[in-house]
C-alpha cells in the first residue's frame, strides 16, 4: 500500500472544485429547463399529430437515446461547425447537446404522462365549456406534470452526473476540477475521494428536496 | 472523403469489436456480481444487507466518468496495477453492478411473500426456494430493465475511449485526427452504436410483451 493520504493541496485548490460544482449544477439546471420546453412542445405535438410528424419525433428520440452521450458531446461541437457556420464556445456546445439530449428522454416522460391523465378530465374540462387551448393548459399539462414530477426529477439528477462528460470538451465543471488536481498534484486518491463525496452529497441533498416537492404536490390534490 | 473512410473502415471495426468485447465482459461480469449482491441485499443479514445498500447508493451517486477516473488513477496508487483495459473493465463493472443489484431487488421484491413461504412450508431449502420458487417467477421482472441496460452498458463503454483505449469512439476520434472528416465520421460513429442499441431495444420490447402475461 504506502499511500499516505494528505489533503492539504486539495484544500489549496478547492476553489477549482467548487467552482466546479456550481458550474456542473448550472449546467444541468439550464439544460433541464430547455429539455422540459423541447419535451413538452413535442410530446403535446406528438399526441395530436399524424403519423409523419409522430416519425420524426420518435426518430429523435430513439436517436438520442441510443448513441452514447460522449459521442453527441463530441459530434455537437467538433463535428457540427465543420459543416455549419456557427462558433460557440464548449460550454453552450455542451448546454446545447445535454438540452437535446434531456429533451429526448423527457418527450417520453411527457407523452406517456399526457396520456396517462383521466378521460374524465378532459371530458369535465370539455362541458364547463373550455376551449381546446385551455383544455390543454389548465386541465391536462398541470395533471400531467403532478403524474411526472418522479420522472421529471429522476432525469434532473442523471443530468447533473451526466454533466461531467462536459469535462472532455474541457468545461470546467466538477470532474475537470478533479482531473486538473490529479494531472497537478498528484492527490489523485485525495482528489476523487473528495469530489465522489461533493457528486454523493449534492446529489443526494437535491434528491430529498426534490422528493419534498413531489410530496408537496402529491397532498394538494 | 468516402475513399478515406472507406479506407479507415478496417480500423473502425477494431475499434467496434474492442467495444463489444468490453460490453459482454460487463454485462457479464455485473450479472454475476449484481444477482450474488442482490441476494445478499435482499435475503443477508443486517451489515451485509447495509453493505450492499451503501455500495450501491454509492455507485449510482457518482458519474459513471469519475468512477473510471478514480478506479484508473487510484488504483496504481495504492499499489494496483491494472492495464487500462481491466481498469475500465473493472469501473464499468462496478458500476453495472449497482443498477443490476436494483433490478434484482425490484424483481424479487415483486414476487408475494406468501410464495416463499408455501415453499418454506413444504420443507424446501434456502437454494432450492430461490431455484425453484422465486428465480423463475422473478425472471419476467429482471429481464425487460436488465436488457434496457445492456443498451447502458454499450453506450457507457464510449467512456473507455478516454483511457487511451481504442474502442469504436477512440477509432472514430483517431481517423478524424488524420482526416480531418470530423461530421461525417461522428454521424457513422452514431449509426454504428444506434444499430446495436436500437436492435437490443427492440429485444428488449419484444421479450417484455413475451413475458408480460403470467404463467398460472
Amino acid at each position: 500500500m504506502g499511500y499516505t493520504l494528505n489533503f492539504n493541496l486539495i484544500w489549496r485548490h478547492f476553489d477549482k472544485l467548487w467552482g466546479g460544482l456550481l458550474l456542473s449544477l448550472e449546467l444541468a439546471v439550464i439544460s433541464i429547463a430547455i429539455g422540459i420546453l423541447i419535451g413538452l412542445l413535442l410530446a403535446v405535438w406528438y399526441v395530436s399529430a399524424g403519423r409523419a410528424v409522430r416519425a420524426v419525433i420518435a426518430a429523435y428520440v430513439e436517436f438520442i437515446r441510443n448513441v452514447p452521450l460522449i459521442l453527441l458531446v463530441y459530434l455537437v461541437f467538433y463535428g457540427l461547425p465543420t459543416v455549419v457556420d456557427i462558433a460557440y464556445s464548449a460550454q453552450t456546445s455542451f448546454i446545447a447537446t445535454l438540452s437535446l439530449y434531456s429533451g429526448a428522454y423527457l418527450v417520453e416522460v411527457f407523452r406517456s404522462g399526457l396520456e396517462a391523465v383521466p378521460r374524465g378530465q378532459l371530458d369535465a374540462g370539455k362541458a364547463i365549456g373550455l376551449t381546446p387551448w385551455q383544455r390543454l393548459v389548465h386541465v391536462r399539462l398541470p395533471t400531467m406534470l403532478r403524474i411526472t414530477l418522479p420522472a421529471l426529477s429522476n432525469t434532473f439528477l442523471s443530468l447533473f452526473k451526466d454533466t461531467s462528460v462536459a469535462s472532455v470538451i474541457s468545461v470546467p465543471e466538477l470532474t475537470y476540477g478533479a482531473q486538473w488536481i490529479n494531472f497537478n498534484t498528484f492527490r489523485i486518491v485525495e482528489v476523487y475521494l473528495v469530489v465522489t463525496a461533493m457528486y454523493l452529497l449534492t446529489g443526494y441533498a437535491l434528491l430529498y428536496a426534490l422528493r419534498l416537492v413531489e410530496r408537496r404536490f402529491r397532498a394538494a390534490h | 472523403m468516402l475513399g478515406q473512410i472507406a479506407y479507415a473502415l478496417p480500423f473502425l471495426a477494431q475499434g467496434f469489436a474492442v467495444t463489444l468485447w468490453v460490453s459482454l465482459l460487463v454485462v457479464v461480469l455485473s450479472l454475476v456480481a449484481g444477482v450474488m449482491m442482490g441476494v445478499g441485499l435482499v435475503y443477508g443479514p443486517a451489515p451485509l444487507r447495509w453493505a450492499v445498500r451503501i455500495f450501491s447508493d454509492t455507485i449510482r451517486g457518482i458519474p459513471i466518468l469519475v468512477l473510471i477516473f478514480f478506479v484508473y488513477y487510484g488504483l496504481p496508487a495504492v499499489g494496483l496495477h491494472l492495464e487500462s483495459f481491466w481498469a475500465a473493465v473493472l469501473a464499468l463493472t462496478l458500476f453495472k453492478t449497482a443498477q443490476v443489484i436494483e433490478y434484482l431487488r425490484g424483481a424479487v421484491g415483486s414476487i408475494p411473500k406468501g410464495q416463499s413461504e408455501a415453499a418454506m412450508a413444504i420443507g424446501l431449502t434456502f437454494r432450492q426456494r430461490l431455484a425453484y420458487v422465486i428465480f423463475p417467477q422473478a425472471f419476467r421482472r429482471f429481464l425487460p430493465p436488465w436488457i434496457n441496460g445492456v443498451t447502458d452498458a454499450v453506450k457507457g463503454s464510449a467512456l473507455v475511449s478516454l483511457l487511451g483505449i481504442t474502442d469504436l469512439m477512440h477509432a472514430i476520434n483517431q481517423v478524424i485526427g488524420r482526416t480531418y472528416e470530423a461530421m461525417p465520421l461522428y454521424i457513422l460513429g452514431a449509426v454504428i452504436y444506434f444499430a446495436v442499441n436500437y436492435a437490443l431495444s427492440l429485444a428488449s420490447r419484444r421479450l417484455e410483451r413475451r413475458f408480460s402475461f403470467i404463467r398460472e
